[in-house]
């Protein structure tokens, strides 16, 4: 975009589907799993034990509307994994589950989350690399 | 029959169609199950005991405020209603129902409140005031065992096809349907809750979170913050357009308020 101030940070990053995968990183930056596991188990943050359970005995509250993310990693890859995480209505536009990187197509959302994605493009990133590893 | 008991029983077997439509696992209408069903036993205990249940406060506060003069006129409820076990009873059921005055629907805590400034000319019953939850828990407690019958009036079918509109939309930055979990996943585990099926029947209510008793619009206000949407004011018309759904959805369905919630 010829033009645009140089410091403008795009809340969400354009993103290239490619099959049911988003073959490349959000940031370029690998992701750190360890900071994807506080952002999978948190209730501020990735919410993602509301609707799932998984092999995270330090959260005692996991959800049943989603599958068990148990061995997750060893089902899809790292680039089907984040496609699901960035936005899965690609995949099923009915699903429950929330886009974590998009913006366009919401409805009333509450003023201090409008404009801004569930999750910002590293911490996707962290997400995509924690889910890896969940492989049995 | 009257005619708008016939109506009410047309709009049950209505309203009972679309719950199976939308739900194709119900086989029959009676396989919806009350909020208090998925409750602990212990939480389901306090409900069943009046005396164990906190929300009895609200209507024993309740009964008092029916008799005591208020405003300028110096009238009490009981003035003009009488005994509320009597004329109180069947009103819960049937809310929200259009006000004439005010040409809307309004839920059983907007009626109260208008009748105490319209018809008392008291100070106005403010929305989760003591006041107005202890005089609807009483007045909604007049309703018990009976079917919740939302009326036949044609003037608010507008409001309730817009409540069911809003229960289908996706909202928020979780971008979530009433619909999608408390008919396509009621029953199942959402972090430590088991969601409901989302019936009015019990309020208001006492909640062991909150601590005090609330209505139903805390309780929906509740579930739009959760899902990170818009929250509308009280007494604001989604509010009410919402119940008003709700209320068709739960047609037929026995009243249980006070009802106790985790
Ligand atoms: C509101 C509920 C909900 C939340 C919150 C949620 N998910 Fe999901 N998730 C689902 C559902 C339901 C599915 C099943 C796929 C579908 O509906 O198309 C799913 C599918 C998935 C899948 C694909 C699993 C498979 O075996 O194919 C992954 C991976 C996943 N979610 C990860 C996450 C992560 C990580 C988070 C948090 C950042 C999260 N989910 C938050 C409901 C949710
Ligand atoms: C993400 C799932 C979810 C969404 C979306 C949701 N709710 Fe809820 N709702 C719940 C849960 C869970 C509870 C029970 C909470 C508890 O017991 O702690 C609940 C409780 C309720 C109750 C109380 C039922 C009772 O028996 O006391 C009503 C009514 C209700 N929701 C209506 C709505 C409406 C209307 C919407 C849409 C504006 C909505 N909910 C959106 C999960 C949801
Ligand atoms: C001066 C007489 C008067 C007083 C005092 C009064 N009301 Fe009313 N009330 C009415 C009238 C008349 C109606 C009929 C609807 C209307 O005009 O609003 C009504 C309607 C109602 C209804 C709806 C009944 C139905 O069948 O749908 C409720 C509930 C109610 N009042 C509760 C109360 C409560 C609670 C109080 C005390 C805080 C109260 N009223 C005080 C005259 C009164």
């Amino acid at each position: 975009m010829a033009g645009a101030p140089a410091f403008a940070q795009p809340s969400v990053v354009p993103v290239t589907v490619v099959g049911d995968a988003i073959p490349a990183s959000l940031t370029g930056v690998p992701g750190d799993a360890a900071r994807g596991r506080a952002i999978v188990t948190s209730r501020r943050s990735g919410l993602c034990l509301l609707c799932h359970a998984g092999p995270f005995p330090e959260e005692r509250f996991q959800g049943t509307l989603g599958p068990d993310l148990r061995g997750v990693g060893a089902r899809l890859s790292a680039a089907q994994l984040r496609l699901r995480v960035v936005d899965g209505r690609r995949l099923n536009p009915a699903t429950t589950m929330p886009a974590y990187h998009r913006v366009d197509g919401l409805a009333r959302v509450g003023n201090a989350w409008r404009g801004k994605p569930l999750l910002d493009a590293q911490a996707v990133e962290d997400v995509v690399a924690l889910l890896a590893t969940l492989t049995d | 029959m009257s005619r708008v008991a016939a109506g009410a029983r047309v709009l049950a077997l209505v309203a009972a169609t679309v719950v199976l439509a939308a739900s194709p696992a119900c086989v029959q209408s009676d396989a919806r199950r009350p909020g208090s069903a998925t409750m602990s036993p212990q939480t389901r205990a306090m409900q069943r005991d009046d005396a164990q249940n906190p929300a009895m406060l609200w209507v024993a506060d309740g009964e008092a405020l029916w008799s005591r003069a208020a405003g300028p006129a110096g009238r009490a409820c009981a003035d003009c209603h009488g005994d509320a076990r009597a004329s109180m009873r069947g009103v819960a059921a049937r809310h929200p129902a259009y006000d004439e005055a005010s040409r809307r629907p309004v839920d059983l805590g907007q009626r109260i409140a208008a009748c105490r400034q319209r018809h008392q000319q008291a100070g106005p019953l403010a929305p989760e005031s003591h006041e107005r939850l202890a005089l609807e828990a009483y007045v909604a407690l007049q309703s018990r065992g009976m079917a919740v019958a939302p009326p036949a009036d044609p003037r608010l079918d507008a409001h309730r096809e817009r409540g069911r509109a809003l229960f289908h939309q996706r909202i928020g930055q979780l971008d979530l349907a009433c619909a999608q979990c408390h008919d396509a996943n009621a029953g199942k585990r959402l972090g430590g809750s088991t969601i409901p099926e989302a019936h009015p029947t019990g309020y208001p209510i006492y909640r062991l979170e909150w601590q005090s008793a609330g209505s139903l619009q805390r309780r929906l206000r509740g579930c739009m913050g959760g899902v990170r949407a818009e929250v509308p004011p009280y007494d604001a018309p989604d509010l009410v357009d919402l119940a008003l759904h709700l209320a068709s959805r739960a047609a037929g369905m026995i009243v249980d308020a006070p009802g106790v919630r985790p």
